[in-house]
């Protein structure tokens, strides 16, 4: 059979009905599957548009400024939510970063064998626990027996949350740096200690920061824990030991109430909640993007 | 002291530090290790007097009813299946060909932005889908789709019966919004993991873009995309604010999608600080720990799946 010049795949040539269909369903698979992707991102501009909307609207400057008052008082806002934020998370960063960067140290240069990889896995198993049950043991922890609900209790649930994605991003960052310099600094007669926190992870420094950002984006929208740890307040209160108001709980309680005044205000504290996280997320993205350039 | 050398003094010092160093390292390791040990004992032993009171019956029997101190989970347990179920099947869809298009078929310019798009989607806080579920989607499910698939699959008992807003229905849908970046972006590793030369070999052969993709590409990724949804599916199981806020919170189990339900997680969120008796908080505790230890097999589950497919591709 020879073979003439037409019957080669290149050039123009009619298809046939068969080739004809394939390619067809090839265009319904790739189009079908693009606007998959394109509906999932699509859902993030279509929530982040009606927090947006509903919540400037709903914004003035005593909402930042001042706390909560009763259903229909205007002059209402979220002040005391705010700091709460400021204070429950930053005392939660404190608890786990010293742990999570330590353990991620240990992962990435001194373990081996099993008993490494049970701590790795038990970094990513943690990872999906739901941070509900995680509320509750810092309540049968911190709550229970003090007979009261603490924002520190609330910390304590907000640092376990925070400690698989600081450890296992300080891993990988530390693994990363150069084993040449890791030598190097061996070979300087530098001790174990001075190598490692003087060299190793200041090199890490940008992935550890990384880690520590998307980390605090996770817990600052985190509701579930904070029902029984730190459950809320009407008032100012910068007593970690005490209830405090924390400004995702208060979108949730002013959510499902049944007043539209708390209604708006619950649009206009998602607004600043999607806010925090989208910028702490972007700057998580930007620390490690110099990096690279650098 | 003046019979040390310098040196001497030097290297005592360094070894004391790093005594202390490693000290630091081993001591976070193990308080981290402490910490997820300590979280089971925890909500073991909170759970305890429930366990006693009910055993077995609190996963079988469908009584929630605290004012007789009578405990059964099972309808939670129903709604939380049911709804993370529906969640799945819709995020695992869409989740699975958005990330083939996003690694295959996209060019560069339109894959980076939405793929950047739907990883913002995963850092939403859960209240904010809550709150968009509950006073945007809800109103709308009930307006306009559940009447149109009760008039179109009536005939189903899954679509029977008089539509609520908040639902099962609803809940399945937010927590698949929800989980639809946790699908897409292991899914995106996995898929990008299958070796450039089947794809290679399968256009040499004359096959199309989509073929490639249906016949070797993601039968080669089954494994990854399997443990990417059952990653996404112990997200959903855990969820709890966003499910308490559109779910209706109703201890009852009902064939129909569109009656309210409830979760194991939003019973907890609900009635926890309401809880009353020793028995009461003791056996949402109980609901806790059932959540512990299912997510914990889950999420051990979705991690061997995964590895087998994605720890290769970290080692280069």
């Amino acid at each position: 059979m020879t073979t003439t010049r037409s019957q080669l795949p290149f050039g123009r040539r009619p298809l046939t009905a068969h080739m004809r269909w394939r390619y067809g369903w090839s265009a319904v698979g790739v189009i079908g599957s693009g606007f998959c992707a394109g509906l999932a991102a699509s859902l993030l501009l279509l929530i982040l548009g009606y927090v947006a909307i509903q919540g400037v609207a709903a914004l003035n400057p005593a909402f930042l400024t001042h706390v909560p008052r009763p259903v229909g008082v205007p002059g209402a806002g979220v002040a005391n939510g705010i700091v709460g934020t400021f204070i429950v998370v930053g005392i939660a960063v404190a608890l786990a970063t010293p742990v999570g960067v330590f353990t991620g140290i240990y992962l990435a240069l001194f373990g081996r064998g099993r008993f490494a990889e049970t701590v790795r896995f038990l970094a990513d198993v943690l990872s999906g626990i739901p941070s509900i049950a995680i509320g509750l043991f810092a309540y049968t922890l911190f709550v229970q027996p003090f007979r009261h609900f603490s924002a520190l209790s609330a910390s304590l649930a907000f640092a376990i949350l925070m400690l698989p994605l600081i450890i296992r991003t300080a891993e990988e960052s530390i693994a990363r740096v150069p084993t040449r310099v890791r030598e190097g600094a061996l070979a300087l007669g530098i001790s174990t200690y001075s190598s490692t926190i003087h060299i190793i992870v200041p090199a890490a420094r940008a992935g550890i920061i990384t880690g520590l950002l998307l980390a605090i984006a996770r817990v600052t929208g985190e509701t579930a824990p904070l029902l029984f740890t730190a459950f809320g307040s009407q008032f100012w209160e910068l007593n970690p030991t005490n209830p405090m108001a924390v400004l995702a709980l208060q979108v949730f309680t002013y959510a499902i109430s049944p007043y539209e005044d708390w209604h708006r205000q619950a649009w206009a504290g998602a607004f600043l909640l999607i806010v925090a996280v989208l910028i702490l997320n972007v700057s998580a993205r930007l620390v490690l993007r110099n990096r690279f350039e650098a | 002291m003046q019979s040390e050398s310098h040196e001497q003094l030097h290297l005592r010092r360094s070894r004391i530090s790093d005594r202390w160093f490693m000290a630091g390292v081993y001591g976070a390791t193990g308080l981290f290790v402490a910490i997820v040990a300590g979280l089971f004992v925890e909500l073991y032993a909170g759970s305890s007097s429930s366990i006693h009171a009910f055993g077995f019956k609190f996963l079988t029997s469908s009584h929630w009813n605290p004012v007789t101190n009578q405990f059964g989970a099972l309808p939670m347990i129903y709604g939380t299946v049911v709804s993370s179920l529906i969640a799945i099947v819709l995020a695992g869809f869409v989740g699975v060909f958005g990330a083939a298009y996003l690694v295959e078929f996209a060019p560069r310019a339109v894959a980076r932005p939405l793929a950047f798009l739907i990883e913002l989607l995963a850092a939403v806080p859960s209240v904010i889908f809550g709150l968009w579920g509950l006073f945007i989607l809800a109103p709308v499910l009930r307006a306009y789709v559940e009447p149109f698939l009760q008039a179109k699959f009536g005939f189903l008992p899954i679509f029977q019966g008089f539509i609520f807003g908040s639902s099962l229905f609803t809940a399945g849908i937010v927590l698949a919004i929800m989980i639809v970046p946790t699908v897409s972006a292991i899914t995106r590793d996995v898929i990008a993991a299958v070796a450039r030369e089947h794809r290679e070999a399968s256009m040499a052969l004359g096959a199309t873009r989509w073929e490639t993709m249906a016949r070797v590409i993601l039968p080669g990724a089954t494994t990854g995309i399997f443990g990417a949804c059952v990653l996404a599916l112990g997200r959903a199981l855990g969820e709890t604010i966003a499910t308490t806020m559109v779910i209706g919170n109703k201890p009852a189990i009902a064939a129909s999608l569109f009656q309210p339900a409830y979760t194991l997680a939003s019973v907890i969120a609900n009635e926890f600080t309401e809880a009353t008796s020793d028995l009461y908080v003791s056996a949402l505790i109980e609901l806790g720990l059932l959540l512990f230890v299912v997510s914990l097999a889950v999420n051990g589950i979705a991690r061997v799946l995964t590895w087998t497919v994605l720890r290769p591709a970290k080692a280069r």
